[in-house]
This record gives structure tokens, C-alpha cells and sequence, in this order.
């Protein structure tokens, strides 16, 4: 299971990455990939679209069923990866790579506390397994 | 929840187990996708021991047999396998099920796990005109394996050194095994060519692992239930509880084929009969997705901004690479080529009604 250092992470499998000081770029995990195996179709928000903490983000389906992924942090969609949705077994392939969902412009810094570190994380992954 | 003789063997094998109705079922081993493709290409090993077998004897066990399922079993002959629905008195679907005709006075009735039970009971009622009558259940004293796709006839001799050239789509015959009996089916649920085994649930784990050993090293691997649903949706074989339930008549699906009216009486008789010269007012068709998007069970079809159908049945297709479905709408849009709309979560998808089945075999 790979679990990057340089992350941050959700209990719903998301992980997140500053990438300046108001936008972050998230995806799903590894662990998330593995459990959902074959994706197969990507359903990502429009640019511009306002985001709350822990709401639907977005939508993956493998060939069994669709699931959600939940929002990291409230903000605002400011790019998505389209190529996702033309190859969503990318996701599969390199989720904290190519396979990346979004990245939002961040309302409320405070809402960082509330995500986990790797360490906390693999524990979530490890007790779910 | 309950487990086949083969569970063990499941999770050894790594599979993701599911409960599916009273039993813990493989879903997939390695990839839904990958298992399917290797059915299509080579082969794949099924554990379906969770589907119910009831044993029927008796003196009148044909004319029974005739009289609750709508399909024909006068046409049968000794080792011969039919499709059939049963089907109530309003005609709709009680469950689709395999009918093998061992003698004229012995049948064996292969149904639906989820539906074994009311199977029982609903034929138990059937056959007050018919006793001396004996309706068994043997689905947990005999486990069901299904070695289906392009190689497995190949795959099969080589395993157990009998010679299945003979042995045409839809017949049964029996062969001894290691001093067991096997009953063995040329039939299945992938639209490959294929064999279904019938092996005493104690003997169910030697069989399987001696198929899976000599055939590893020529690409046969397990296949769990979510391959089993694509490979069967893709050669349009329906599904109950999705494609069929007791308020849809076979009349108004894809396997109306399946009544024979001219077969003399049988349950359901009159009121197919009815619903026939009145004309259906829905029909099941299969459509593929124009725009990007998956159709799932129960998904809204829409014509402009008119709800005319649901989705009975849809997922990506890994052999034709398209995200493809079964809907039961208004009969007047049920034509090839029609365009729909399918309602995925708050959005509408353009979609396109097809031939189907989505896929069929080479025959060879």
C-alpha cells in the first residue's frame, strides 16, 4: 500500500497536496484505487463550482457499481483533469500522479487540521483491511 | 450466510467475497475486467453452486413439468436441457430456470438462488393434479461448476479424458469420475460455448482444483459473479430481479420466444394470450450510451422530457469496449435505432437502441 509522506489524507481514502499557498490538487488514494479496482468512468464538477468540506465531489464507477468522493476541503474548483475522463484506468495506474481529480482554491485554512497525516491514515487503512 | 464446498478455496484463491442472497460469493479474483476478457479468449472457471437444483419424479412428472413452465417439454428428448420462465396466472415471471429431462417421469429444475424457495412452493402448489408427485431439493448435495469460453471443451478432455465432441449445446449426459458420478451440461450464462458440472458437493473442491491445475499453464482462471453479470449481459441473457420480476411477462422482454401458445394449457396461458392480442404496452430492448456514462438498474429512460422506462440492466461492456444496458420502456419508442435519454444522477445521457446481443461467439 502506498502511502506518500508528503501527503495529506481523508478517512474517506482522498488525499491532498499544497501546491501554493491558496490551491491544492487531490485525488484518491492507492488503498481507494485498490478496493475499487477496474475504474471505469469518471464523473468530475464543473470548474467554478463552490465545494463544502465533506460533500460529494465527484464519481468513480468500477464495472461493479459508482461511488462518491468527498470534497477535502471546502473551496472552489479551479481545474480539472480531463484526461481522467478519457482514461479513467489512469487512476488505477497513478492516483497520486497523472490520476489526479482536482485542484481547489481554498476558502478556510483552518479546515487543514481535520485532515490526516500518512501515519494516521495507513492506521485507518490497515483497520479497514 | 451460507458457503459452498468451494468457499475455502475462494479465499485462498484471493477472491473479494460478497454475500449474494443467503450465500458468500467470489466477486472477482483479479480484475472484473480481465476475468471477463478471458472467458471471451480462452476460458474461466465459475463456482455457481449457490444456484438452487430441484429434483422432480413421478408419473406425471412431464405433463407437470408442461403445465408450469411456458416453454414446451413435449419437444424434449432423454439428456435435453430447455429455458424456460415460469410464470403465474397473470403471467408474470415467478422465475427463468433450466429444465432437464433425465426419463419422462424425471426432470431436474436448475432456478435462481434467490428464488429457490418460493420455486418450492409455488410448484408444491402446482402439483395436486399431478401426485403421486416428489419435488426434492439437491442444491446443497450437489455442487454446480461452470467451465465456460472458447477453450473449454479443449480444456475439459484433457482433465477428465472423455471425449465432449458429441455432446450438443443443450444436452446432458452423465460420466463416471474417480468412481463419482458427474453430470455434465453443455450450457451457460456467458454466450461462449461451455459446460456446466453437476458434482457431489463432497468431491466439488477435488474437481475444481484438478481443472484449475491442469489447465492453469493454458490460461483457465476463476471468474467470480461480476464477470459472470457482464459476459451475461452482453450476450443479452437476462438477469431476475433486474431484467424480470412477477409484474413483467416474458411477452414484454427479449425471451418472449419462450411461450409457446400452440402447446396446449399451461399457467399464465390466458392472460399472455390476452396481453398478445391486446398488443404490449412496454417492451425490453438494448441500447448502448452515445455520451459518456454508465446505465445502472433502475436509472430513468427519458424521451425529451417524458419518463417512458427504466433501466433494467447496464454496465460497461469490457468485449466491445461500450457502456451498454437493457431498458423496458413504452413499446412505440422500442425500435432499433431509437435515440433515449438516460437519467444518471441529476443528468441526462444521450443513448441509442441496438440489436442485440451486444456480443455473440464465434461459432467455430
Amino acid at each position: 500500500m502506498n502511502i506518500p509522506n508528503e501527503l495529506l489524507y481523508t478517512k474517506t481514502h482522498e488525499w491532498v497536496k499544497k501546491i501554493s499557498p491558496k490551491v491544492v490538487v487531490m485525488g484518491i488514494t492507492d488503498y481507494a484505487q485498490q478496493q475499487l479496482k477496474d475504474i471505469v468512468f469518471v464523473e468530475l464538477p464543473q470548474t467554478g463550482k463552490e465545494l463544502k468540506l465533506g460533500a460529494p465531489c465527484a464519481v468513480v464507477e468500477s464495472v461493479k457499481a459508482a461511488y462518491d468522493i468527498y470534497s477535502p476541503l471546502s473551496g472552489k474548483v479551479v481545474e480539472i483533469n480531463k484526461k481522467i475522463q478519457e482514461k479513467p484506468q489512469l487512476v488505477n495506474e497513478d492516483p497520486y500522479g497523472e490520476g489526479w481529480f482536482l485542484q481547489i482554491e481554498i476558502s478556510n485554512p483552518d479546515e487543514f487540521k481535520n485532515l490526516l497525516n500518512p501515519v494516521q491514515y495507513r492506521v485507518i487503512c490497515e483497520a479497514e483491511h | 450466510m451460507k458457503r459452498t464446498p468451494l468457499y475455502e478455496a475462494h479465499v485462498k484463491l484471493n477472491a473479494k467475497i460478497v454475500s449474494f442472497h443467503d450465500y458468500l460469493m467470489p466477486l472477482q479474483y483479479d480484475s472484473i475486467i480481465n476475468e471477463h476478457l478471458c472467458v471471451r479468449k480462452n476460458a474461466g472457471l465459475f463456482d455457481i453452486s449457490h444456484m438452487g437444483r430441484l429434483d422432480v419424479t413421478g408419473e406425471k412428472a412431464l405433463s407437470f413439468i408442461h403445465y408450469v413452465i411456458t416453454n414446451d417439454a413435449s419437444r424434449l428428448s432423454d439428456n435435453q436441457v430447455l429455458y424456460t420462465p415460469i410464470c403465474n396466472e397473470q403471467g408474470g415471471i415467478i422465475d427463468d430456470i433450466l429444465v432437464y429431462r433425465w426419463k419422462q417421469r424425471h426432470f431436474t429444475l436448475v432456478v435462481n438462488c434467490a428464488n429457490l424457495e418460493k420455486d418450492l412452493l409455488w410448484l408444491q402448489k402446482q402439483a395436486v393434479n399431478y401426485h403421486p408427485l416428489e419435488i426434492i431439493d439437491l442444491t446443497e448435495a450437489i455442487s454446480l461448476i461452470a467451465l465456460q469460453g472458447p477453450s473449454a471443451c479443449q480444456m475439459l478432455e484433457n482433465t477428465l479424458d472423455f471425449k465432449f465432441n458429441n455432446l450438443k449445446r443443450f444436452y446432458f449426459d452423465d460420466f463416471l469420475w474417480n468412481g463419482n458420478e458427474l453430470t455434465i451440461s453443455r450450457t451457460g450464462y456467458t454466450a461462449e460455448d461451455g459446460f456446466e458440472i453437476f458434482v457431489d458437493a463432497n468431491q466439488a473442491l477435488s474437481l475444481w482444483n484438478l481443472l484449475l491445475d491442469k489447465n492453469k499453464h493454458t490460461g483457465l482462471k476463476p471468474v467470480g459473479l461480476g464477470a459472470r453479470d457482464t459476459l451475461r449481459l452482453e450476450g443479452c441473457l437476462l438477469l431476475y430481479g433486474n431484467d424480470m420480476d412477477e409484474t413483467i411477462t416474458p411477452l414484454e422482454t427479449t425471451i418472449g420466444w419462450t411461450v409457446k401458445f400452440d402447446k396446449g394449457n399451461f399457467v399464465g396461458r390466458e392472460c399472455l394470450l390476452k396481453q398478445r392480442e391486446k398488443g404490449i404496452d412496454r417492451k425490453m430492448v438494448g441500447f448502448e450510451m452515445i455520451e459518456r456514462g454508465i446505465p445502472r438498474h433502475g436509472y430513468p429512460v427519458l424521451k425529451g422530457d417524458e419518463v417512458i422506462g427504466k433501466v433494467t440492466s447496464g454496465s460497461f461492456s469490457p468485449s466491445t469496449n461500450k457502456n451498454i444496458g437493457l431498458c423496458l420502456i413504452q413499446s412505440q419508442y422500442a425500435k432499433i435505432g431509437e435515440e433515449l435519454q438516460i437519467q444518471i444522477r441529476d443528468n441526462t445521457y444521450k443513448a441509442r437502441i441496438v440489436k442485440t446481443p451486444f456480443y455473440s461467439r464465434i461459432k467455430r
